[in-house]
């Protein structure tokens, strides 16, 4: 089915090109003075002003803990097995006081590879792993920066820790392991978002 | 040889005055486009950069534009035709600087004979504003500007690149067909005037506000029906006039030979560094001249309504104490609304020891200053001490008349910016219709009107 194209026969006025114009000069005039004496632009001026994020966004990982501080996380690898960027390593171990379920002994996720699907939080049993992080600014200028491991995320959220580059060399042991500290940076670390 | 020292060093300044007059707006301009243009699309603009904390509206992004553009590497293509090429941006900037110098920015100044004295003058000495003072002003800026196409054209063919080449060309037909209606726009405002000097030009539209050339150029209007001619000839030839002058600056609906979505950037693709910035300023300086010129031919040049040369050489003091106790109550809303910025949420959200928190304080400063200047400069105006002397009101005058000048070229460029933020461009066949079957004829109907308006005209001022 052919649709006609809608058209209208320009009036006189309207050839006239100018009542045009002018009409169109009126409505940016208003644009600009409101904006300019309201202020009130829908603009978030990004890194000073942030927008809170929804309850429901998926950011950074982060591991829950049980009461006693330990990960909720039994390392069952079903988070690793259903994982479709293949992201996760887990490395379970026992632990000797506890021999009923097995743990983490170390928790990777690759940010660099991860597509922030969210199965991995469906696929846990234990309600061990989860997004509501509310972190967006997940950057590094190494590889190595962008893997998150369990020391880092473990009840990790907006504002409570530094960027894993960061922290990982504040925090003495805390990085995964073979990181090399002495790899070139583009800035020095002090802790500030790089802003 | 006796050489003419002072003469000399008066005409010296006044180059540099009125290099630094277009010059100093451009940066103005520059930062107006952005701002205007995220105002009128509901952005902020630019807003980031900022010296010590104080961000200026954006202000600041055009000196570290400036920084950016002198940085920058100067790349020259291996292909380019390298004579022309180079002489191309020089062309395109020193054209729009010379045809300013016929534009007058006020009544001529007499410098009294106790200045004089300070180099062995005799008698006072009659400065004109104006850097030259040529008969056919208006054609020199006809025949000048219309070599400011050249720029764009060496432009375009020395890149030696199909999309300057292109670019190069749309100008140059664009030119053509642009002129004419210019030119017979002017030749309507010369039968009006009966002079081709800008400076009489400016002169005869000094006084009460239908004097300007919008209006037919009318000495008194009275009720006469027939005024409606001269309104129509002076409208007329302002609206192409001021059409051509678009076409001419290549701005917005007429930036064919820059249209980005065709040709990349035109003319001056191949440019880069500082000769990118020679044509970014140019264009700019084509505005401000464009609106200068616009202004003396059609809005009493440097004429404030009602207030001729001899009105503010009579009531200079009268005029201080205006301006300063009105500059008072306007400084303190100013500074009232900068020191009520401060709870915006903006700086609410910033850290406490952020630089930026400095602003609202600043210019609650800055604001608070110029409320007292204003107060001192109306104290003067009450005391009496200036209209007394007899370089005083000589130099009120030309302040006045240079700021009343500023204004309405400022006028212009904002609406040459409001109108490309407004109209999209045009395609290359409507722009030929408009020009040649439009225009055109508009044009000679208008010359035509105005030979009949410059008859009657005479019959109503007699009446
Ligand atoms: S969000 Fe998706 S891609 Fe990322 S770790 Fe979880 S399962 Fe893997
Ligand atoms: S699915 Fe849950 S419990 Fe299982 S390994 Fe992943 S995070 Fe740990």
């Amino acid at each position: 089915m052919t649709v006609p194209a809608l058209r209208h026969e320009r009036t006189f006025v309207e050839r006239l090109y100018l009542p045009e114009i002018v009409k169109g000069l009126y409505i940016t005039l208003r644009h600009a003075l409101k904006n300019l004496f309201e202020q009130d632009l829908p603009t978030i001026e990004y890194p000073d002003v942030r927008k809170p994020m929804p309850e429901r966004y998926k950011g950074a990982h982060r591991l829950t803990t049980r009461p006693d501080g330990k990960v909720k996380c039994v390392a069952c690898m079903c988070c690793a097995q259903v994982c479709p960027a293949k992201c996760i390593t887990i490395q379970a171990g026992e632990d000797p006081n506890d021999p009923i379920e097995k743990y983490p002994v170390e928790f990777q996720i690759d940010m660099l590879r991860c597509i922030y699907c969210g199965y991995c939080v469906e696929a846990c049993p234990k309600d061990a792993i989860r997004m509501d992080t509310g972190i967006y600014e997940i950057n590094a200028f190494t590889r190595q920066d962008m893997v998150h491991n369990k020391a880092y995320m473990t009840d990790l959220m907006d504002g409570h820790k530094p960027l894993a580059e960061t922290f990982y060399r504040q925090q003495a042991g805390s990085a995964p392991k073979g990181y090399d500290t002495d790899e070139q940076r583009v800035l020095p670390v002090d802790g500030s978002r790089g802003l | 040889m006796d050489i003419p020292w002072v003469e000399l060093i008066v005409a010296l300044l006044k180059c540099v005055f009125s290099l630094a007059f277009v010059m100093q707006v451009v940066p103005i301009l520059i930062w107006a486009e952005r701002k205007v243009s995220a105002y009128i699309q509901d952005r902020t603009g630019p807003n980031r950069a900022h010296i010590g904390g104080i961000r200026a509206a954006g202000l600041v992004h055009t000196l570290v534009d400036v920084v950016k553009l002198i940085v920058k590497e100067d790349i020259i293509p291996s292909h380019v035709e390298k004579r022309y090429w180079f002489a191309a941006p020089v062309v395109a900037m020193s054209v729009a600087l010379t045809t300013f110098t016929v534009v007058p920015w006020g009544d001529a100044l007499t410098l009294p004979a106790s200045v004089t004295a300070l180099w062995g003058g005799e008698g006072p000495l009659s400065v004109p504003l104006q850097v030259a003072q040529i008969n056919g002003g208006m054609l020199f800026i006809l025949a000048i500007g219309s070599l400011g196409v050249y720029g764009v054209m060496l432009a375009g063919w020395a890149s030696n690149n199909k999309f300057s080449l292109l670019g190069g060309l749309r100008a140059s037909a664009q030119m053509v067909s642009y002129e004419l209606a210019m030119g017979l726009a002017v030749v309507t405002m010369f039968m009006l005037y009966g002079t081709a000097r800008l400076d009489e030009i400016a002169a005869q539209q000094a006084g009460p506000i239908w004097n300007w050339g919008v209006f037919g150029v009318l000495d008194n209007p009275g009720l006469d029906p027939l005024v409606l001619v001269g309104w129509i000839v002076g409208g007329l030839a302002f609206l192409l006039f001021w059409t051509s002058v678009f076409a001419e600056t290549n701005r917005m609906p007429f930036d064919l030979p820059e249209g980005e979505a065709e040709l990349v950037a035109g003319y001056h693709i191949e440019y880069s560094s500082l000769r990118f910035a020679l044509f970014f300023m140019a264009e700019y300086a084509h505005m401000v001249v464009g609106s200068a010129v616009t202004a003396t031919l059609f809005f009493g040049g440097y004429n404030i309504p009602f207030l001729d040369g001899q009105a503010i050489r009579e009531n200079t003091d009268i005029i201080l104490a205006v301006l300063g106790f009105g500059g008072v109550p306007a400084s303190i809303v100013f500074a009232v609304i900068a020191w009520r910025r401060r709870n915006r949420p903006f700086y609410k959200a910033l850290p406490a020891d952020d630089i930026r928190h400095r602003e609202p304080r600043f210019w609650l400063a800055v604001w608070s200053l110029s409320a007292l200047a204003a107060l001192g400069l109306g104290v003067v105006g009450l005391s009496g001490l200036v209209g007394g002397t007899a370089l005083g009101p000589e130099l009120v005058a030309f302040a006045l008349q240079t700021g009343s000048l500023f204004l309405k070229v400022l006028f212009g460029t904002f609406f040459m910016i409001w109108i490309r933020w407004t109209i999209p461009r045009f395609r290359y066949d409507q722009l030929m219709d408009l020009g040649w079957r439009t225009m055109l004829p508009v044009a000679i109907g208008t010359v035509m009107l105005a030979g009949v308006w410059v008859i009657v005209r005479e019959a109503v001022q007699a009446a």
